[in-house]
């Protein structure tokens, strides 16, 4: 991958934030979602054990990987399931295309898929003159739009009604209007049509069962479901190597979750169960790395993995609900997308592990216990330990660390730096981030340790 | 049981009068208590700005300043977390095993060692706790929302509820955080100043005359707002609330 220099998450936010109505509006959109997580989570008294029990079944798979991958397998062969397994995006992105080329299959309906989104399919298929259309409303939306998911769960939660009610005048022809029920029902219309005379369908996948060889989709738009039935001829499914759950009994654990952590409803308005293809059509599923071994080999990061894509770390984090998603440069943003983001590319997404103030909300709402916030330390160590120490930063680290080391320094550089405050104080305020909305505090007459001398010795 | 009193570096140097009122807590709770005077800093604003590579040196030396003491106790959750937590980059030796285990932030110490259920305190006045994210979460010092565990208690409104004349308010968002995270403050000055523009409203919505909390370092944030805003909320370290005269 590249190592373009990226606009930064501080520059982002701060682009995110000039428009403050809408800011305020995104907060209160993204509390709302977070309030009532909580709501429904609290209904189970069993919530905290179902969490351990969660983090346990995944952190037993990502254990035996390889083996429940090749039980996997060998089971969705013998249902006539067709596997194929890709490195990186671009062996995705070329099995896809070939299976599609294969088959005639010129256009397609693919419904909301966050590995399609990393690997970058749709610029792909397009490029090969494959039509494309995102069946997900908040995906189409942004297909229309020509923007990226802000969100991984809630893809459009950035976009008011009023804007998508302007969206939809122009690609739609839709009066103008920003009633919800009315815009929903023009997509619908025209999402119904694309259905019908799709030639295959796409999906990502939510859980695969090695047991079983089957898979599992949720969504509340029944959109998978829809690609599938109205063109049962082919179907393509991509998974991260990750998605391996080892028995069916282990499903329930995470369907219990998964919707209660990411939008307060019981379960999904769609679970879907995919096992064998029907007489006569084609299911096939390309196992993707693009990383996840890389990230299995480190020790204090390969948690991650057990990921199960709620959001509610996005939902809840402070920074996330401060600066919306598109402040983030990995295609998954907020916290989680923080800690999985560098072992794509560390130097490219160095700003994501610190665009965070370490609060630890994140790891309290993960269902599977990935200790985020920890990782988000980790990975700052990581990455300020492979920049240069000559770096502005580092070299005041160094020296911050040089003075404090020494009781004696610190004492007096602490007294100068009393002074100059306390004589330059315009200078600081205006000159420094802190002075960005902040007052300094007041400058005492002594330290405490120049008191504590004063009256103990 | 000798305590060895830790006061962070910007307490030492911006607010002495924590330091002063968590000494004299001390005492008045009939600690012995003792002031180390070659301690300077934890190590932790370097650590979270991912240099703790850098702050090896400022661990060895805490170890080295501390562990003659049976409890050292400090006024900042942030701080008595990263000793707790983060010290796993130096040698364990005695001296790091041995801070590492008896360093307390104060409020915890107060109600868990020394079962504190009698303070004898006036405070007449609004009051919101700011529950410090470090603390909140890291050492538990507070009822974290987004657990479902009926369990939990908040070490600092148990010490509050003790204090005559004082009224908490209810917070819409009592755990949320306030954005000053150490480096995180500079280096993302926009969202750490919106993020604490967004706690003080929460406090203000509710009327308090007063924030309170276990860490310093959120305070001076807020305060810096409430300063900028021109509000006449007032911000105090929760030792001074629990050390103030009947």
């Amino acid at each position: 991958m590249g190592t373009e220099k990226l606009i930064s998450h501080a520059d982002h936010s701060r682009n995110f934030l000039s428009n403050q109505l809408k800011a305020s509006w995104f907060n209160k959109s993204i509390w709302y979602q977070r309030d009532k997580r909580d709501v429904a989570t609290k209904k189970l008294d069993e919530w905290e054990t179902l969490r351990q029990l969660a983090s346990d079944i995944k952190a037993h798979s990502l254990s035996k990987l390889d083996e429940y991958l090749i039980e996997f397998e060998k089971n969705a062969t013998a249902n006539g399931i067709q596997i194929h397994w890709a490195e990186d995006d671009k062996e995705h992105n070329k099995i896809a295309t070939d299976i599609l080329k294969n088959h005639g299959a010129k256009k397609i309906v693919k419904s909301k898929s966050m590995l399609s989104e990393e690997c970058e399919l749709n610029h792909h298929l397009e490029a090969n003159n494959i039509e494309i259309i995102e069946s997900d409303l908040g995906e189409r939306i942004l297909q229309f739009s020509g923007e990226k998911p802000s969100h991984i769960v809630m893809p459009a939660i950035h976009k008011t009604k009023e804007e998508i009610g302007e969206l939809f005048e122009e690609k739609l022809n839709t009066k103008p209007s920003n009633d919800p029920v009315y815009l929903t029902q023009a997509a619908r219309l025209h999402l119904r049509d694309k259905f019908i005379n799709a030639h295959a369908s796409m999906s990502g996948v939510n859980f695969a069962i090695a047991e079983t060889g089957s898979f599992v989709l949720c969504t509340n738009e029944g959109n998978a479901d829809l690609g599938m039935t109205a063109n049962s001829k082919l179907h393509i499914a991509s998974m991260g190597i990750e998605k391996i759950i080892p028995k069916q009994e282990h499903l329930g654990v995470f369907i219990r979750m998964l919707a209660r952590n990411a939008t307060g409803q019981p379960i999904t308005t769609y679970t879907s169960h995919f096992t064998k293809p029907d007489e006569g059509a084609e299911i096939h599923i390309i196992i993707v790395d693009n990383n996840r071994t890389k990230l299995l080999g480190e020790e204090k990061f390969n948690s991650a993995l057990k990921c199960i894509r709620c959001a509610a770390c996005m939902n809840t984090c402070p920074v996330f609900k401060n600066s919306g998603g598109h402040s983030y440069n990995f295609v998954i943003p907020g916290p989680i997308g923080a800690i999985l983001a560098p072992v794509h590319d560390i130097k490219k997404y160095a700003d994501m592990p610190f665009a965070s103030t370490l609060c630890g909300s994140c790891t309290n709402v993960c269902p599977v216990k990935i200790n985020i916030h920890e990782q988000l330390y980790d990975w700052r160590q990581v990455i300020s330990q492979k920049k240069s120490a000559f770096t502005f930063k580092g070299m005041i680290m160094k020296g911050a660390a040089f003075v404090l080391e020494n009781t004696w320094i610190y004492d007096t550089s602490g007294k100068m730096g009393m002074f100059f405050i306390k004589h330059f104080r315009w200078l600081v305020t205006h000159a420094t981030p802190w002075g960005e909305g902040r007052e300094l505090p007041d400058i005492p007459k002594e330290s405490f340790k120049d008191w504590y001398k004063k009256n103990h010795s | 049981m000798k305590v060895g009193l830790f006061i962070p570096c910007f307490i030492d140097q911006f607010y002495p009068e924590v330091g002063k009122a968590t000494y004299e807590l001390l005492l008045k709770l009939g600690c012995d208590v003792d002031y180390p005077s070659g301690q300077t800093c934890c190590g932790q604003p370097m650590a979270n700005g991912g240099h703790a590579h850098d702050s090896k040196g400022l661990a060895i030396k805490f170890g080295e300043v501390f562990s003659p003491y049976d409890y050292i106790v400090g006024p900042s959750g942030s701080c008595v977390n990263h000793v707790r937590e983060h010290y796993d980059i130096v040698p364990q030796t005695e001296n790091i095993k041995k801070v590492r285990k008896g360093t307390w932030e104060i409020s915890d110490f107060l109600v868990n060692i020394l079962k504190v259920d009698n303070l004898k305190a006036r405070f007449s006045k609004k009051v919101g706790v700011h529950n410090s994210c470090h603390g909140h979460r890291g050492l538990g010092l507070g009822v974290q929302t987004e657990l479902n565990d009926p369990t939990q208690v908040s070490v600092i409104e148990t010490l509050l509820n003790q204090v005559e004349g004082i009224e908490l308010a209810e917070l819409d968002h009592p755990d949320e955080c306030c954005g000053f995270g150490g480096t995180f403050s500079v280096t993302e000055p926009t969202v750490s100043v919106q993020m604490g523009i967004n706690r003080v409203a929460d406090h203000k919505k509710q009327d308090v005359e007063v924030i309170t909390g276990a860490d310093m370092s959120c305070l001076m944030h807020i305060q810096g707002i409430l300063k900028r805003q021109g509000s006449n909320v007032e911000v105090k370290h929760v030792v001074e609330i629990l050390n103030s005269e009947l």
